[in-house]
């Protein structure tokens, strides 16, 4: 089973993208992790290899950008992909973010099936194994 | 497209109404900071990202007026934050109003109607009137020798804070600090706290270095007017290296003359004048934002509330005894009405007094925060890898005790680290892990609370113990081999007796254990010793919960009414006087074939014989750790709540007494201080003593 990392403050649209990301049948089972702090996230990256990393800019303390940087920094998740969901007037916030190696962004509001494609599109399909890119 | 149900709607709405009320709480912080001419711009920023999150979800969930208007005053607030535009009192007014108008819109989305909100309408209007945003030329960054990777991190309101940092001419600091991640959130808490007394932190980014699973160390960035020393004298711990970011040498203005380390010259006569009324104001109050949601309250203030519940209750009492008065003089209907209404409030005062108690109650995961950096501290000064185990920190306690606990605790904590858990390689040849656990334990067991620090390392070596005790003549030769395993152990609380050959500086003479058990007793808890040799020592402490209210046990001593803490009263029986044997100068009766030392307390307490025949009369066996008394009194009334008030500065010397309390019919009864009773009756101490003493008759 793949897994997701998802970090994001709001309750209601961690929901909302575990319920996007389910409902997609190209994705296969996932596992998905819900961190809600920049900590949160911190204390579940060494837990294991991850497929993909979605996560919000705008966070308390550890924020976006920070975690961005961290998981690059870090060996063990060099290649990991990185989706960036943010608004559309964090546009600096989010070009930074992708100078810093996320692979991608997703404006927020998005439909949920943008973003089970932009998901496809790091992870790759269920069938292709080892989606790292 | 997965539906979105009525489940994950209700969701939404909820936690917007939670991000208004975070709104709210950031808007009235926001005021009182700035009707002290204090700025906290961390709070227009926490205030655009409810807004900016409430917009997010908006767009997901489709309320579309909702996003439209968070829309609008996300501009605003991106403005305020990023200093495009000045909080003037009229825009404050303005973002007051937004929270009623959310109010009223969340309503109506709720609900799915389609009307016009007025009054929304209007406000869109004074946010438009509010005027244009003003682009401010940004000062570089480029002064300071500042490393990229901290840079590039920067989110676009944190890169505005250093540029406005630099501007006022302040200096610049990386905290390099390592933290468990398990404890981050609070310990980065408690640091921010601190650090704000000095300035803005404006970043905070993982360093990916020198982590493993359970640590973490990220490099703050702070922007303070003090200098290093003042910084690491306040700030400074052993998980910290503060140092200063250098500025680069020829962006330095040649007129620039370090001020005592602080404010640097070349100041506007403006900000001269805010450095020296912030000066004159003092320290910035350290978060200004949780005084909204908390108040921190003098304990005495509390002790003064529950003394009123105290008189209150003699009130409730009196209620009764008229109504049984009314009804005695034939006044029925008057004295129903009177108990129902003495009912009521009995009540209300039992409520009254169990949300007094519950106020003073904090989490122990305080103190046992403080304690885990002693572990770290000690485990490095003594070369021993340990490893710490915390549970049940969300324990509560009355805050009183809390206070007291964290001496005696850091002394177990230290005995167990220096003279419990072993070396390395001797943990190694016993085939033990090379790192030694030290267990923390704490949970609540009835109206006590328990306490549990644990080793898992030598365990205590009783016959060196008992060496020691007949050595330094503590006990004779004889007296040792009749010694039960729990008095063996108990000899660790006897003062000036150690296990150890040396004395270090750590753990000292033995000086921590007997004084570690006085302050338990002190705050009416006891201690108990569990150990096996090569496996491990248990220390056990048994709290009551509050210090405020106790369970007592009422006795009368011939005419007059005492307290007997329940907590140290293991039983009660009544007694033939007739039974009383005379064993070495002492007087015992056998309860369950064991004898046990009486004290009569109204001898003791020189009360005047009564003249009435007393056949049958009661013992109390008071139990303090492995001691016990029995305390002869003449009638158990039962069981109360008492509050215990401090006798006058006059009589606060007199041993024997806890304090004093207002019994339900007007009268005060003395709270006997089991502890000391016991210590008096059992030490034989029949001799002159050095404290003037109630129990000296």
């Amino acid at each position: 089973m793949r897994r997701v990392l998802l970090v994001e403050d709001s309750a209601s649209m961690r929901a909302f993208v575990r319920a996007a990301l389910t409902a997609s049948s190209a994705l296969g089972e996932l596992e998905i992790a819900e961190a809600q702090s920049g900590f949160d996230a911190l204390r579940l990256l060494p837990r294991g290899a991850w497929d993909l990393v979605i996560t919000d800019i705008n966070m308390p303390d550890i924020n976006g950008l920070e975690l961005i940087s961290f998981i690059r920094k870090n060996e063990a998740h060099k290649t990991t992909p990185i989706l960036i969901i943010s608004t559309a007037s964090s546009e600096r916030d989010r070009e930074r973010g992708m100078t810093l190696g996320a692979s991608g962004y997703l404006v927020k509001p998005f439909t949920a099936e943008a973003l089970a494609a932009h998901a496809l599109e790091q992870m790759g399909a269920a069938s292709a194994s080892g989606a790292h890119a | 497209m997965p539906e979105i149900t009525d489940k994950a709607r209700e969701e939404f709405f909820s936690e917007a109404q939670e991000i208004i009320e975070t709104l709210s709480r950031n808007l009235l912080a926001l005021d009182t900071a700035q009707k002290s001419g204090k700025e906290d711009p961390s709070l227009i920023n926490e205030a655009f990202r409810a807004v900016h999150t409430l917009k997010g979800l908006a767009g997901l969930f489709g309320a579309v007026r909702l996003g439209a208007f968070s829309h609008r005053l996300e501009d605003l607030l991106d403005d305020l934050r990023l200093g495009r535009m000045d909080l003037r009192p009229e825009v404050l007014d303005v973002l007051f109003s937004t929270v009623d108008a959310y109010g009223r819109i969340l309503t109506i989305e709720k609900e799915g109607r389609d009307e016009d909100l007025p009054s929304v309408d209007d406000l869109f209007r004074r946010l438009d009137k509010l005027g244009a945003a003003v682009e401010r030329s940004a000062s570089p960054v480029g002064g300071y020798e500042l490393d990229p990777g901290m840079l590039a991190v920067l989110t676009e309101y944190e890169e505005h804070r250093l540029r406005s940092n630099i501007e006022q001419n302040l200096l610049l600091y990386r905290l390099r600090v390592q933290f468990d991640l398990s404890t981050i959130d609070k310990a980065l808490d408690d640091m921010k706290e601190r650090a704000k007394r000095h300035g803005e932190i404006i970043t905070y980014l993982p360093t990916g270095e020198a982590t493993g699973v359970d640590a973490i160390e990220l490099d703050l960035l702070l922007a303070s007017r003090d200098d290093l020393a003042t910084l690491i004298g306040s700030l400074g711990a052993d998980n910290i290296v503060i140092e200063e970011i250098p500025r680069r040498r020829r962006s330095v203005p040649p007129s620039v003359v370090p001020l005592r380390g602080s404010v640097a010259g070349a100041m506007s006569p403006k900000q001269e004048f805010d450095r020296l009324a912030e000066a004159a104001a003092g320290e910035v109050a350290p978060s200004l934002r949780s005084l909204t949601q908390t108040v921190r309250v003098d304990i005495r203030k509390l002790d003064h509330l529950m003394n009123i519940v105290g008189e209150l209750s003699i009130v409730r009492s009196s209620l009764s005894r008229i109504a049984e008065r009314l009804r005695g003089e034939g006044s029925r209907q008057l004295a129903t009405e009177l108990m129902r209404l003495h009912r009521n409030f009995d009540r209300r005062l039992g409520e009254m007094q169990d949300g007094i108690l519950e106020v003073r109650m904090v989490p122990l995961g305080q103190v046992f925060d403080r304690l885990a950096r002693v572990v770290r501290q000690i485990s490095r000064d003594l070369g021993k890898e340990i490893r710490l185990v915390i549970t049940g920190a969300e324990t509560e306690i009355d805050k009183l005790i809390v206070e007291e606990l964290s001496d005696p605790l850091m002394h177990m904590i230290r005995n167990a680290i220096d003279h419990g858990i072993e070396s390395a390689e001797r943990r190694a040849e016993v085939g033990k892990p090379l790192a030694g656990t030290i267990a923390l334990n704490a949970f609540q067991k009835g109206n006590h609370v328990m306490i549990e620090v644990e080793d898992d390392g030598r365990g205590i070596d009783e016959e060196a113990l008992i060496e020691k005790a007949v050595e330094s003549g503590k006990i004779a030769r004889h007296e040792a081999s009749e010694l039960v395993r729990d008095e063996i152990l108990a000899l660790i609380f006897v003062p000036g007796l150690s296990t150890r050959e040396q004395v270090d500086d750590l753990s000292g003479r033995g000086v921590g254990m007997d004084i570690v058990k006085t302050n338990i007793n002190k705050l009416g808890g006891v201690i108990d010793v569990h150990s096996e040799t090569g496996i491990g020592t248990k220390m056990a402490i048994t709290l009551p919960i509050t210090l405020a209210i106790v369970s007592a046990l009422l006795v009368r001593v011939h005419s007059q009414v005492f307290a007997i803490p329940l907590s140290t009263v293991s039983e009660a029986l009544s007694f033939d006087p007739s039974q009383v044997r005379r064993v070495e100068n002492r007087e015992v009766i056998t309860v369950r074939g064991s004898s046990l030392p009486i004290c009569d307390l109204g001898r003791l307490l020189g009360l005047p014989e009564p003249i009435e025949d007393r056949r049958r009369r009661f013992v109390v066996v008071a139990a303090l750790g492995s001691r016990r008394l029995g305390l002869v009194v003449d009638h158990l009334f039962g069981q109360e709540d008492i509050v215990i008030k401090p006798l006058g500065s006059s009589l606060s010397r007199v041993r024997g007494f806890a304090g004093a309390t207002e019994l339900g019919d007007q009268r005060v009864g003395l709270v006997l201080d089991s502890g000391a009773v016991i210590e008096e009756v059992l030490s034989g101490a029949e001799g002159p003593r050095e404290r003037p003493s109630l129990l000296h008759g």
